[in-house]
């Protein structure tokens, strides 16, 4: 489904992505792990063109991204580390805001949509409550269903659990697992090993803007092929 | 010292009159400069490099020349080279607005620049567009920051209107100096004028701070 061929981006000097080549099927769960500074979040970023490559080329289905834009928005959804919920907007204006905007629903549609999405992550009673009365979870929760409002076939995950207090971080990666069961293809970028081990169907390491490691999550958390691999699970197992 | 409030009684209708005059100078002002400073703002953060240098020069000029030559110039200069009159009101609405204008837009730049980043990313990961994302995401939020400064902008755009008192538009001000001459008392008048410009002050500071609490509905 998407084609990722020599992904190469540099910050200034900085070389932060050296060169990434994979392939992510339709409806997989792809736990991209690493220490920090890897690259990992940089990869994510260049999927949804926030940040723009200087080589190699990702393209979706056979078409390269970059000839998509307002379509690959469709296509991807993403979820943030710090949320960024619109804070002048109730929890279901947050929602509802893009497909009545871009998809041009009817306000009746999108509500309807909206609510059914806050069900599904357990929020309902919040749906006109502003986001600065949530808790972290209930704010990142809110913003997998601000993102699956849109009917994404992706979904993106930058560590979505990195900024939560550790109470919080289970209602998420509950919400999260149980999108990963209706078989959406999500990448998510994360540093909760128990959930990438449990959820993922392949498992990507990365070191210094390099791929190093690409393997089911058995292999890579009790077997893993390469020496950085292990050196980087003996340190956060 | 003799105060004489009584001789002034005949000329309050007059001066307060001149309420009307200012208000409606201010507002067409106020709304005029507030509009063109919301685009000067668009200008100074977009892409486009002409329209980035235009508005920072615009800025740079209108910041950097006394309020009451750039009202000269316009009262004056307009007439000398297009031979049409166009009276001192519009001459000095157009002087405010653009001068305002050049104000505003540093407040609303500044606002702009601070609302955290991840909100525009958020819009373009949802594929909402620029224009969009501008008018109903990014600058809702930084109205709310920015509101104090917008209404001491206003505050300054009200006091500083007496200014078109030298031109001879009959607001406030230039009534006070007119009853003042006549009556050979300036004292009563000019008071009156004072008091005046401090209440429509206060009118404003509270209209502001009544806006202010329901932006913070969402807090």
């Amino acid at each position: 489904m998407i084609n990722v061929e020599g992904l190469r981006k540099s910050f200034g000097k900085n070389e932060v992505l050296k060169g990434i080549s994979t392939k992510i099927n339709k409806g997989e769960v792809i736990a991209v792990i690493g220490p920090s500074g890897s690259g990992k979040s940089t990869f994510l970023r260049c999927m949804n063109l926030l940040e723009t490559r200087d080589g190699g080329s990702i393209t979706i289905e056979g078409t390269d991204i970059q000839q998509m834009e307002a379509h690959l928005r469709k296509k991807i959804g993403m979820v943030f580390q710090h949320f960024h919920l619109f804070p002048h907007l109730t929890v279901l204006e947050n929602i509802t805001f893009a497909p009545l905007q871009v998809l041009k629903k009817t306000k009746k549609e999108a509500e309807h949509a909206g609510l059914d999405l806050l069900n599904k992550v357990g929020l309902a009673e919040k749906a006109h409550a502003y986001p600065s009365s949530l808790s972290g979870g209930q704010k990142q929760r809110v913003a997998i269903a601000r993102a699956l409002a849109m009917n994404p076939e992706i979904m993106l995950f930058d560590e979505p659990t990195s900024a939560l207090d550790p109470e919080m971080v289970k209602e998420v990666l509950q919400v999260m697992n149980d999108l990963a069961k209706t078989g959406m293809t999500m990448v998510i970028v994360t540093h909760e090993m128990g959930f990438a081990k449990e959820v993922a169907d392949r498992v990507l390491f990365m070191d210094d803007g390099k791929l190093v490691e690409d393997s089911s999550p058995q292999v890579f958390f009790e077997n893993p092929n390469t020496d950085r691999a292990k050196a980087f699970l003996e340190k956060v197992l | 010292m003799n105060l004489d409030f009584a001789q002034l009684v005949p000329s309050i209708p007059y001066i307060l009159y001149g309420i009307w005059v200012t208000l409606q100078f201010v507002a067409v002002s106020l709304v005029l400069g507030f509009l063109l400073g919301t685009v000067l703002s668009f200008f100074k953060i977009g892409k486009v490099r002409v329209l980035r240098w235009f508005a920072d020069a615009y800025t740079s000029v209108f910041r950097g020349t006394p309020l009451i030559l750039q009202m000269l110039l316009i009262y004056y200069a307009i007439p000398q080279l297009t031979g049409v009159d166009i009276g001192a009101f519009t001459a000095g609405v157009l002087t405010f607005a653009l001068n305002s204008a050049a104000y505003v837009s540093e407040i609303i730049r500044a606002g702009i620049n601070a609302v955290d980043k991840g909100q525009k990313e958020a819009a373009m990961a949802l594929g909402i567009p620029y224009r969009t994302m501008m008018m109903k995401i990014i600058l809702p939020q930084a109205l709310k920051n920015i509101l104090p400064a917008l209404m001491n902008e206003f505050i300054t755009l009200t006091k500083e209107s007496a200014i078109v008192s030298v031109i001879g538009a009959l607001d406030i001000m230039r009534r006070a100096q007119i009853v003042g001459a006549s009556n050979y008392a300036f004292f009563e008048p000019l008071l009156l004028a004072g008091l005046i410009y401090y209440l429509l002050v206060m009118l404003l500071t509270i209209a502001g701070r009544v806006l202010e609490r329901r932006l913070a509905k969402s807090d």
